[in-house]
């Protein structure tokens, strides 16, 4: 497990427990994200790893404890499937509103927001798309787009749920590169994901999640065998009928 | 022989030309929103409003007879009760929306009906229904105008967040952008031109030249202003087509409207550019290189 909060860390957590409809998602889960961390969430379907990432970013209430963070902005890539593949917006569109907090509702666009929005596509690899509508988009393309925005929002703590899912391995081996840049240039990143394989490869820490936190530090360690075994009992062991929980927050 | 057509019927008629310029209010500043809830996956909820607000008319009118204001203003409280009503029931009882909806407004269309029937005759409840956009006096022309410019501006500064909501409200909660705030505020001005529509095309009928140009304009344009464009074309064309029509052939003013409307769906749908049946058939050869 992490030890206890100090003073470099991107994110806090202090007894946090998140909850669908009183059924916790997340229990009792503390630790922290230490600034320029590059750390990746995984664990069993249903484990709260996207609540936990919704519920950092402000997007899922907090039942019980706490969650700081003292590195200021974070910037969210949510599930792909959330959102609608055909709206009709275009490419430049959808990166610019990664400028949204600082041109808010009614601000215009300098033509340097615009530069930055243009080069972001070309970063990730979608020079020349600006006029094209995000419906014309291949789902990897989209996935693209979407990093895009993150560029744009140049936040110092970005959060990933599941990035490389259903998108081909090119595209793939393309955004795991702005990731390391990311963590190149000293920003936290945490990503949900489901390959072993990359997380080992790519990941020096993890946490192991099963509702209740498993394992919280290096990816090795956390990954170990009997750590994946509790994980998978306790996801699976689970009584739906349980009674409220009597531990002390 | 097109004067006798086109401009005759206007400029013989003061009716005539009362009912073109309502229709042609409405067809500025109601489509764009049409486009905003079509969009948002919530092309039946107008159609639900426009049901919803008729006890609070029904109430105007006992109140108060065929008064605009006093009907405008109970539709008003009608219709923004069932839009909180609607949202706060499917969070209460953790169903779906579109299931609280549905029960709304058929329970507001019975108590409208009852309401109106316990007091007066069927004139007037054919009125409240079916509307006579032939009949559209001063007050109920000022009111249409009103909110259409109200409607205006508010669309103009709102654009931004609504489109934003629309795509990723996800996003927009995490940078902060109030998406709630900005959806009641549409949410309220949807209320308003429901209710305007109300004055000339009845409750059955309001939503007509609200979402049928809409839904036409998903094949005329790529973008989200683009649409809003061309469904105000759309349903100025078509009242423009509806209102001669009706004239010409003497069939209702407001069912012709909307038929118009609907003709001009349909052809969208045949020979729109974006993701028309032709242009599917005859896709245009792509580009070189």
């Amino acid at each position: 497990m992490k030890g206890s909060p100090g003073m470099s860390d991107a994110i806090r957590l202090h007894g946090v427990t998140l909850s669908h409809d009183r059924h916790p998602a997340v229990h009792h889960l503390s630790g922290a994200f230490e600034a320029g961390s590059l750390t990746a969430i995984v664990g069993p379907n249903g484990a709260g790893k996207t609540t936990l990432l919704r519920a950092i970013a402000g997007l899922h209430p907090v039942d019980e404890g706490r969650i700081e963070c003292p590195a200021g902005r974070i910037a969210l890539l949510p599930q792909m499937s959330a959102l609608d593949r055909s709206f009709p917006i275009s490419c430049l569109d959808v990166a610019m509103l990664g400028h949204w907090r600082r041109l808010g509702a009614f601000r215009s666009v300098a033509p340097a927001g615009r530069a930055e929005a243009e080069a972001a596509l070309e970063a990730v690899g979608l020079a020349g798309f600006a006029r094209r509508p995000v419906g014309s988009l291949s789902a990897g393309q989209f996935q693209r787009l979407l990093f895009a925005r993150l560029l744009v929002q140049d936040a110092p703590v970005i959060l990933l749920d599941e990035p490389f899912n259903a998108v081909d391995t090119r595209t793939a081996a393309d955004l795991l590169r702005l990731v390391r840049e990311w963590h190149g240039q000293g920003r936290t990143v945490v990503a949900v994901l489901h390959d072993l394989e990359l997380v080992r490869r790519e990941f020096p820490e993890t946490l192991l999640l099963a509702r209740d936190p498993v394992a919280w530090g290096g990816t090795e360690a956390a990954l170990a065998a009997s750590n994946r075994l509790r994980a998978r009992m306790m996801a699976e062991g689970w009584d739906a009928s349980a009674g409220a929980c009597g531990r002390a927050a | 022989m097109p004067y006798d057509l086109l401009i005759a019927p206007f400029a013989e008629f003061g009716f005539l030309r009362r009912a073109l310029v309502g229709c042609l209010v409405l067809s500025v500043a109601a489509p764009p929103l049409g486009v905003f809830l079509m969009l948002r996956r919530m092309s039946l909820t107008a159609d639900v409003l426009a049901h919803g607000i008729l006890p609070g008319v029904a109430a105007g009118f006992i109140l108060a007879g065929l008064s605009v204001t006093a009907m405008s203003l109970g539709g008003l409280v009608a219709g923004l009760a069932v839009t909180l009503g609607a949202g706060a029931l499917s969070r209460a009882t953790g169903g779906r929306e579109d299931s609280a909806l549905a029960a709304l407004y058929l329970v507001a269309l019975a108590l409208g009906v009852t309401m109106v029937s316990a007091s007066a005759g069927s004139v007037e409840l054919t009125h409240l229904l079916f509307g006579s956009v032939l009949g559209v006096d001063d007050p109920a022309l000022l009111m249409m105008a009103g909110v259409a410019t109200l409607t205006l501006l508010a669309l103009s500064l709102a654009w931004r967040p609504l489109v934003l909501e629309c795509f990723d409200p996800s996003f927009a909660a995490a940078e902060g952008a109030r998406g709630g705030a900005w959806h009641m505020l549409f949410m309220a001005l949807v209320v308003l031109n429901v209710l305007a529509a109300f004055q000339a095309m009845g409750t059955m009928m309001a939503v007509g030249l609200m979402m049928l140009p809409a839904v036409a304009s998903r094949h005329w344009a790529r973008g989200v202003g683009g649409m809003a464009y061309a469904a105000s074309l759309v349903a100025i064309l078509s009242s423009v087509t509806g209102i001669l029509v009706s004239y010409h052939l003497d069939v209702p003013t407001g069912p012709a409207v909307v038929l118009s409307a609907g003709a001009a769906w349909i052809v969208s749908v045949l020979a729109g550019p974006v993701d028309g049946v032709l242009a599917r058939l005859f896709r245009r050869r792509h580009l070189a290189g």
